[in-house]
């Protein structure tokens, strides 16, 4: 038998697509004249202060908040899921109010309040609550039962409340984004696990949540890149070790501001390009297993079938 | 009325009721399933049949009634004339001694073969890795696939799915197994190979209830036929009897069509 002649045929022309390129290449052309010609974006003075050892500290600062944030994140968001999800309706209710005000309180106002919390309580003690009043009670005026007090500010650094504040409101969304990937998995195999006479925490632990990875581990490389651009607004606790903020004061410094905020721009760029790549090696591996990995299988079945392979 | 009663039969309900919403999907079913005998419920969709195997291991919990197993009740305590939810340790406890094999499978799709059949009695039980992967190796063996140990569920046929799903099952040592059309999401060619591991596990002894449209099953080894339908017993008896002779007018009509 002859094989059928192959197929040749004039291909769809696509004129606009050649159009579009054009009016690209225009725009691409007058934005580089722009920045080439356009005095004020000073970019020796740029590179010249963007590696700086002080901007060099800002940035592992940036890393090390968005790094933290994202652990303890994720840490509590799991447990925040876990109870929203839970028999339990007390449990559900606490996590339905913590999700519902740390999505609410915007991250910028978040840090402004956990920066300021001495404000608040200068002291922190632990001790014995209302003593001073018990006191009172028989007849003793200022009554003190503390096992320690530290000033606030010494506890709660910038740094710290910056942290910490990042996270609390991370783990709210990771809640969210945590059980949709529990909701995800097919309810028989909880059932099946129970039916084996585990108990709701093994079952979780065991079998539905390292399969809710694969939908949880797409949206949470998002979160992380976010968290790493929110790490700019730790300004507003103030943290000084951090990357902006770092930028702006050598732009203040020097009357230059446009340039730094330039060189931000391409700081995070660099980061969150690394951040990128590491998010599709991620996503790929924990698609194994699952369709493409599954159509392969069959396919090298059918094969061996017919004594080939692939 | 003590709680348990080793002499007993291993299953006894009376009276179960089970609604969903306004929808009252078992209505009053009574049965005993002695010792080491085979049970086939047999039934219509939508007769309840499903609801009620999921009822015995206290997966759904029953509006009215009772369940026995083992001579125990189960899902609660009684004190008095009074019931006592039991705490769901308890519940999960008495889940253990009863085997379920499911309609999809349900094998834990990230774990091979052999970790299937192993995780059940190593963090529930918490027996020792050795002896739990000499006994899950043997299971495997038993059900025809100790070739297939390291195979991932999506690497097998449903047919052999379903073998280590019943394989899973008996690591935990059951007194009762319990299976819900257990081959009804096979391959017409895969059916038997299911089977004849369930026809084993008969003939060992195994006390079963079984939720199946396999006739031919029912009549091989089959101790007790119970015909469902609408959320009642319409007939039950012996398999070879009842199925060569129904009694009832809605059995006959069932079995004329499945035949």
């Amino acid at each position: 038998m002859s094989q059928p002649e192959p197929i040749r045929a004039v291909p769809v022309r696509h004129p606009w697509r050649w159009v579009a390129v054009g009016f690209l290449a225009v725009l691409t052309a007058m934005f580089v004249h722009m920045l080439v010609t356009n005095e004020n974006f000073h970019w020796r003075f740029m590179f010249r202060h963007m590696f700086t050892p002080a901007v060099l500290r800002g940035l592992q600062g940036t890393i090390l908040v968005t790094v933290l944030a994202m652990i303890f994140g994720i840490g509590l968001g799991v447990l925040v899921a876990i109870a929203r999800l839970s028999p339990n309706p007390v449990l559900r209710g606490v996590s339905w109010a913590y999700t519902w005000f740390f999505r609410a309180v915007p991250r910028i106002v978040l840090l402004a309040v956990f920066g300021n919390l001495n404000i608040l309580w200068p002291n922190l003690s632990l001790g014995v609550p209302f003593d001073t009043y018990i006191g009172k009670i028989f007849g003793v005026t200022d009554l003190h039962m503390r096992l320690f007090t530290v000033e606030t500010r010494s506890l709660l650094t910038g740094f710290i409340a910056g942290t910490i504040s990042l996270a609390l409101s991370e783990a709210a969304y990771m809640a969210e984004i945590v059980r949709a990937g529990m909701q995800s998995v097919d309810p028989g195999q909880e059932e099946a696990a129970t039916a084996l006479g585990m108990s709701r925490g093994q079952a979780l632990r065991r079998v539905v949540l390292p399969q809710a990875m694969r939908v949880i581990i797409p949206p949470t490389g998002n979160e992380t890149i976010a968290m790493l651009k929110d790490t700019s607004l730790l300004i507003y606790v103030p943290v000084t070790t951090e990357l902006f903020y770092q930028l702006s004061a050598i732009g203040s410094r020097f009357f230059l501001p446009f340039p730094m905020y330039v060189a931000a721009c391409l700081w995070y760029l660099a980061i969150v390009s690394v951040l990128l790549v590491g998010q599709y090696y991620l996503e790929r591996h924990f698609a194994r297993g699952h369709r493409t990995e599954q159509a392969r299988i069959r396919l090298s079945g059918i094969a061996g079938e017919q004594g080939g392979a692939v | 009325m003590t709680d348990v009663d080793p002499t007993g039969p291993m299953v006894r309900t009376v009276g179960v009721h089970k609604s969903f919403g306004r929808l009252e999907v078992l209505r009053g079913i009574d049965m005993v399933v002695e010792r080491g005998q085979v049970c086939v419920v047999l039934g219509p969709s939508g007769s309840g049949k499903s609801t009620f195997l999921r009822c015995l291991n206290h997966l759904e919990k029953i509006d009215a009634g009772e369940i026995w197993i083992d001579g125990r009740l189960v899902g609660y305590r009684r004190k008095g004339d009074k019931l006592y939810e039991l705490h769901d340790k308890v519940i999960a406890e008495q889940r253990r001694d009863i085997g379920m094999v499911f309609q999809r499978f349900n094998l834990f799709p990230h774990m091979t073969a052999l970790q299937n059949v192993m995780e059940a009695p190593l963090r529930v039980k918490g027996e020792s890795k050795a002896d739990v992967r000499e006994r899950a190796g043997a299971l495997l063996a038993r059900v025809g696939l100790a070739d297939k140990a390291t195979s991932y569920p999506n690497q097998l046929s449903g047919g052999q799915q379903q073998r280590v799903a019943i394989a899973r099952a008996l690591a935990m040592r059951p007194k009762l197994m319990l299976f819900d059309e257990p081959t009804s999401a096979l391959d017409p060619e895969l059916v038997g190979e299911v089977l004849d591991a369930m026809k084993d596990l008969a003939r060992e002894g195994m006390t079963m209830v079984v939720v199946t449209h396999e006739i031919g099953f029912a009549r091989e080894v089959g101790d007790l036929l119970v015909f469902m339908d609408g959320g009642v017993v319409v007939e039950s008896g012996n398999p070879r009897e009842v199925i060569a002779n129904p009694k009832h007018e809605r059995t006959k009509s069932f079995l004329a069509k499945v035949l």
